[in-house]
């Protein structure tokens, strides 16, 4: 049934219906109102599990680890410094192949302290052994989970999952979202039953040393599932549309008026939406423009990426992080993606906006597109105020 | 598609006023994105709400420059910031505040109704929150939503007390300008 809610609260409903046995959290903006009704949840007993409340981020997640390898479904989220307070758990998570799931509420990372959006937090996080899955409206926030849920406890494929929700726009964005049904989440997501567990009458050790002469073959052994998991991914998706009556193709990208299209924005989250309205914009006067979005970033879908913008001439690449001090993160993954290729983009610019809550306006869009005519850029800022970027120097 | 911003200072019930709109135009089978922008995170601050509205659902994320309508739920916003940037040529204006209120000059077709949205809810709710008030303000002056739409809407939204202090509030916001609205 169609309601009108606010991001966070359809989250929190959500993961009511997946039914995690142990929740553990601290609050950080824009993710609070999540766990602040999962919290309410527990209390009022419509949601059985376990809150578990902790002094740091740290502790969250080094909970939900724990209650991961004691073998039941567990549930956490975080934004921003939060999420890197946590970040030595974060590997451990993967490294020890928990299906542990999370929302990041995106929010940029200090300093300056900046409580707004954008997704410099998650991808920073890029290489821990996580799935990390895009939003773009609270709709797909909402299905990610129970997708992400499946996903992590296949048996293939035994690792966690990121959903990345854009924090206000989508987190504290009140929008129509169709809640899955009970029933059907039931049949979707089965309980939790783990391959291996912490158990008192059957001993195991989890998370050893590996010394040299094994640790390689568990990076290699993640590596490795996480490009098979791109097939689970679509099976997993297609499955997910049968039950509950959706369209997601295979959660990986999604070909936004790519037909003929020979300037295309790649981009990912909730700016998908702006570039949609933009490209339509464009499109009723004649202009051949298109998006495609990214929607799973790990593990990176460098195959369709290739084919869908094979035939595309000029490609921008929007990235709402950077890397300072080389080229953005997503615009990498693009241009790695044709290197070596026969067919491809002739030309692949990068472009950074929306950094720390700078509105990404239709404007913004259309000047990238404009941008997209002349040379190649790299990590060409877009939105910057001349007037902040005078040089002062004391009084 | 139909724009609305309210200025607001945090803690006077922005959000709150965003979504009970909001929940007007679901109830109509519309398409309603309603989402705050924080100024500086403390009470008193200056800070909007939006809500976009459409007959599908709202894929433009940005923030509203062009508004149909504005709420402006705090007077003294209106020293130091232009909350009528960007109001469409026939826009609606809906203030909370006082007769005497200085305005500055408007378009000709743009419309302003200044509401004493406080005295209603001092009277009603026992608290200076006009929300509701503004929110039966804004259905009689734009014709967007009917009454009866958000009485439900606020009978949803609030129990005891509160809810009849609020639907009292709707009540008499929508009544003060229809009255004008009669001259």
């Amino acid at each position: 049934m169609k309601e009108f809610l606010e991001g966070s609260h359809a989250i929190a409903e959500v993961i009511r219906s997946c039914k995690p046995g142990v929740i553990s959290a601290y609050p950080i903006t824009p993710q609070t109102h999540i766990v602040e009704d999962l919290a309410q949840m527990v209390s009022d007993g419509s949601l059985k599990s376990q809150f578990v409340n902790v002094e740091s981020e740290h502790s969250a997640a080094s909970v939900v680890l724990g209650g991961s390898a004691t073998g039941v479904r567990v549930y956490t989220a975080t934004s921003s410094q939060g999420l890197f307070y946590m970040q030595e758990v974060i590997f451990n998570i993967a490294g020890m192949r928990l299906p542990v799931v999370m929302t990041c509420a995106n929010r940029a990372i200090s300093a300056p302290i900046n409580i707004w959006n954008d997704q410099q937090d998650s991808i920073s996080l890029r290489d821990a052994g996580w799935f990390q899955i895009y939003a773009e409206n609270n709709q797909e926030a909402v299905d990610f989970h129970l997708i992400g849920y499946r996903l992590a406890e296949d048996k293939r494929v035994m690792l966690p999952v990121m959903v990345c929700m854009d924090g206000f726009i989508l987190t504290h964005g009140m929008e129509a979202v169709d809640m899955p049904e009970q029933e059907k989440v039931n049949k979707f997501l089965p309980d939790y039953d783990p391959l291996y567990k912490l158990d008192p009458v059957k001993p195991i050790s989890m998370g050893l040393l590996a010394d040299p002469d094994y640790y390689m073959e568990t990076r290699f052994a993640i590596q490795e599932t996480m490009k098979e998991s791109i097939g689970y991914l679509a099976d997993i998706s297609q499955e997910f549309n049968s039950a509950f009556g959706r369209d997601y193709k295979d959660l990986l990208v999604e070909e936004y008026q790519l037909k003929d299209a020979e300037k295309v924005i790649v981009a990912m989250g909730s700016v998908c939406g702006t570039i949609k309205e933009a490209v339509d914009e464009l499109r009723s006067k004649g202009k051949k423009v298109g998006l495609l979005r990214i929607i799973t970033y790990r593990p990176f879908p460098y195959a369709r990426v290739c084919e869908a913008l094979k035939n595309v001439t000029k490609v921008a690449v929007l990235d709402k992080a950077v890397s300072l001090g080389a080229y953005a993160p997503i615009a990498v993954e693009v241009k790695a993606a044709f290197y070596g290729k026969k067919k491809g983009p002739k030309m692949v610019s990068s472009f950074v906006a929306g950094l720390g809550g700078r509105d990404i306006t239709l404007e913004t869009i259309h000047e990238i597109f404009r941008r997209l005519s002349t040379k190649e850029v790299n990590s060409d800022f877009v939105d910057l105020k001349p007037e902040l970027l005078k040089e002062e120097y004391g009084e | 598609m139909k724009e609305i911003r309210i200025h607001a200072r945090a803690g006077q019930g922005a959000i709150t006023t965003a979504a009970l709109l909001g929940f007007g135009y679901f109830n109509e089978g519309k398409y309603p994105y309603a989402f705050p922008n924080f100024g500086a995170a403390r009470m008193g601050a200056p800070m909007n709400a939006f809500v976009r509205v459409d007959k599908n659902p709202v894929r433009l994320r940005s923030q509203i420059y062009e508004p149909d309508y504005v709420i402006i739920a705090d007077p003294t916003l209106l020293r130091g910031y232009n909350c009528f940037s960007g109001l469409k040529e026939d826009g609606v204006a809906i203030i909370n505040g006082k007769d005497d209120l200085e305005l500055p000059k408007l378009k000709a077709k743009q419309r302003v109704f200044v509401v004493p949205a406080n005295e209603i809810a001092m009277k009603n709710i026992g608290r200076p929150l006009g929300n509701t008030a503004l929110i039966g303000a804004f259905a009689a002056a734009t014709g967007e939503l009917k009454l009866d739409n958000l009485i439900e809407v606020v009978k949803k939204r609030f129990a005891g007390k509160a809810q009849t202090g609020n639907i009292q509030a709707v009540k008499e916001g929508f009544e003060f300008v229809k009255a004008k609205l009669k001259g």
